[in-house]
């Protein structure tokens, strides 16, 4: 198996100089291509802290994040931008969407970014907007959209430059529990159908349990990484 | 040109907020074009009056007659001194005068006046004499007759047909008397000129003055009076020394002086109205920073550089700043045709010094094609330039901060 991410004795400190506050605190993670990974853990317990290290937004204070044996923490601010356009697929809580664009031209966006020309765009959208069900919604506006279609657009725009991982900061939040699932459901199809890397942070008990391996963080420490325990769902599929 | 729909597609996602902009920037260049429009339309039309009410833009004199305005300082006229005048492309017109000083008389009065000897024609077309004619009509080269100015009339008592008799010096310290014919009378907005000028073809006067073929001044006029300074100095070098080239503003300092002072002014006005715009567009930019912060954090985050960010704030700008440009050029348009045709009015004490200077109490508007391009073309940098702004906070963008709320 190949390592996507492998973050290095990784540690952010805030407010230093005051009242240090250890965000992370020398964290070691591997991710392998093709898994599943839920980040857990109480609110304030670093899980955004630490997925912004992984996919570039933030640098650590100590240690290195190593993406494809890169450690990006040696980028500079502008090599970090052309890094996550080509190789990080971002999915956020909410507002994911430019508002005057349509869910086509939302996802269209980053292949326009990447310079890809239209024709090959064209059959890449129209083969992500499958895979997320949502064909028929191609040229609505964000507004028109439920939150859950919301955020299962962005999953395609998260896909649409083939990135190497997916990293998404509890993408269901802000969903329904149908929603949810079903979101869900489109990101595990596309893990096992695809092959795409998922690392996501979530507190949401049945998100948890749908992943396949849970990495526990408190206090921006990992507290525990286990395969997952209960596979129920899996069977169930069988 | 994707960048550039998603602009138009931004301009247009809060409607409002693009409504204020433009329309800031539409009212901004619509008063500065009235502005300055004025300004200049005040100035011009100040030096037109000045220069059609006797004294011409420029006017040749033999060297020292206006420091004394004496017929000992008055020249032969030569046809080869006009040649080299009008040799000057920038000469439209030369009259020829015979000025000097008379003492006018009806049956009882007497009063002293101006005795203006001129080319009935040529003089026309410099200062519009034939317009003042009130009552009466206008001179012909041959004739043996005088237009009064109305002042001068109403003090004589003296009306068309009647007959005025002059007495003064002429030429050398002959003595010059002599009986006209009153064909006219003239009016000027000058209390100064309305009250003591006479007019009398040139062969009259050169007549009456006994000063055969001598002429005191030529009066000019031009095609293109930006440049007077240099249209000075180019008609003064082949007329060598034994002359004197005088524009109005050496010829009457005080009406510089006052349109200066007016002027500047008008440029504080001006320098306020911009200030205002720019705080009305710059309001417009800091909302819409804070509105669109948190998508500019995330935009950043998934890969799209700061460059393209930029410039797709900056095609907002220009598009922004554009329409409200052209739109505002396009609504002044009209709006400064219509108060060129019907000039805003002065009132008050402004109206009697305007007056007694002998000038229209009237603010007409310039419709210098220059005007409107010069002053949407600044707004628009003002624009461009406070768009400079976003620029800057995106450069600052931290997408991790951007995006927390
Ligand atoms: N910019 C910052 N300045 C100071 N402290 C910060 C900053 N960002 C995060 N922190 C602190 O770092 C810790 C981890 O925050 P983080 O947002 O990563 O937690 P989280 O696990 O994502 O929480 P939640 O589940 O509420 O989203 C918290 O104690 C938080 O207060
Ligand atoms: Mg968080």
């Amino acid at each position: 198996m190949n390592t996507v991410i492998d973050a290095h004795n990784v540690s952010k400190v805030y407010n230093r100089e005051t009242v240090p506050v250890y965000a992370i605190n020398n964290v070691h993670l591997h991710i392998e291509k093709g898994e599943f990974a839920a980040l857990v853990g109480p609110s304030g317990s670093g899980k955004t802290t630490l997925l912004n290290l992984i996919g570039g937004l933030d640098k650590p204070d100590t240690g290195s994040v190593f993406i494809n044996e890169l450690d990006i923490t040696k980028l500079s601010a502008n090599k970090l931008i052309d890094f996550r356009l080509k190789n990080i697929g971002f999915v956020f809580q909410s507002f994911n969407l430019i508002p005057v664009l349509t869910a086509k031209e939302n996802v269209e966006l980053i292949m326009q970014l990447q310079g890809i020309e239209k024709s090959v765009r064209d059959v890449r959208v129209q083969q992500l907007f499958r895979q997320i069900e949502m064909s028929d919604k191609m040229d609505v506006r964000p507004a028109q959209l439920s939150g859950g279609q919301q955020q299962r657009v962005a999953v395609a725009r998260a896909l649409a430059s083939r990135p190497k991982f997916v990293l998404a900061d509890e993408p269901t939040a802000n969903l329904d529990s149908k929603s949810a699932f079903n979101l869900l459901d489109i990101m595990t199809k596309l893990n096992k159908e695809e092959h795409i890397t998922f690392l996501f942070s979530t507190h949401d008990q049945r998100v948890i349990e749908r992943a396949r391996r849970i990495i526990t963080l408190v206090d921006g420490r990992i507290v525990s990484d286990t395969a997952a325990v209960s596979t129920r769902h899996e069977k169930a599929d069988v | 040109m994707w960048l550039i729909k998603m602009a138009w597609k931004n301009m247009w996602r809060n409607r409002s907020r693009t409504a204020i902009t433009m329309a800031a920037i539409f009212f901004a260049v619509i008063l500065s074009v009235i502005a300055s429009s004025l300004k200049d339309g005040i100035f011009s039309n100040l030096v037109k009056n000045v220069v059609s009410f006797y004294t011409g833009y420029i006017q040749i004199h033999k060297k020292g007659f206006w420091d004394e305005q004496t017929l000992d300082n008055s020249f032969k006229s030569s046809s080869k001194t006009v040649r080299l005048i009008r040799g000057n492309k920038n000469v439209t017109a030369v009259a020829s005068r015979l000025e000097s000083f008379a003492l006018a008389s009806s049956v009882n009065i007497t009063k002293g006046c101006l005795v203006a000897g001129i080319e009935p024609e040529k003089e026309n077309r410099i200062t519009f004499l034939e317009k003042k004619v009130i009552q009466g009509s206008y001179l012909l080269d041959t004739d043996y007759a005088v237009l009064l100015s109305q002042g001068l009339a109403e003090r004589l008592k003296l009306t068309t047909n009647d007959t005025v008799v002059l007495i003064g010096q002429g030429y050398h310290g002959a003595t010059a008397a002599g009986k006209y014919l009153v064909k006219g009378i003239v009016k000027f907005g000058s209390p100064d000129l309305n009250s003591r000028t006479l007019f009398m073809p040139l062969a009259t006067a050169q007549n009456f003055y006994n000063a055969d073929s001598m002429i005191t001044s030529y009066v000019l006029s031009l095609r293109n009076t930006n440049n007077l300074q240099g249209i000075r100095s180019q008609l003064g070098e082949p007329l060598g020394r034994d002359f004197e080239v005088m524009s109005w503003e050496e010829m009457m300092p005080e009406v510089k002086q006052h349109i200066q002072t007016d002027s500047s002014n008008m440029k504080y006005v001006q320098g306020i109205l911009y200030l205002l715009i720019c705080f009305g567009i710059f309001g417009t930019l800091l909302m819409m920073m804070v509105e669109r912060k948190f998508e500019m954090g995330m935009l950043v985050s998934i890969g799209m550089k700061k460059s393209k960010l930029i410039i797709l704030l900056l095609y907002e700008s220009v598009f922004t700043v554009l329409v409200g440009c052209l739109l505002g050029i396009t609504a002044s348009i009209p709006l400064v045709y219509y108060l060129n045709r019907h000039p805003i009015k002065m009132g008050g004490e402004t109206a009697k010094v305007y007056e007694r200077f002998g000038f229209e109490a009237i603010f007409p508007t310039s419709t210098e094609v220059s005007i409107f391009i010069y002053q949407g073309i600044v707004v628009l940098i003002i624009g461009l330039l406070l768009s400079l702004y976003p620029m800057y906070k995106v450069i600052r963008l931290d997408p991790v901060t951007a995006m927390k709320r």
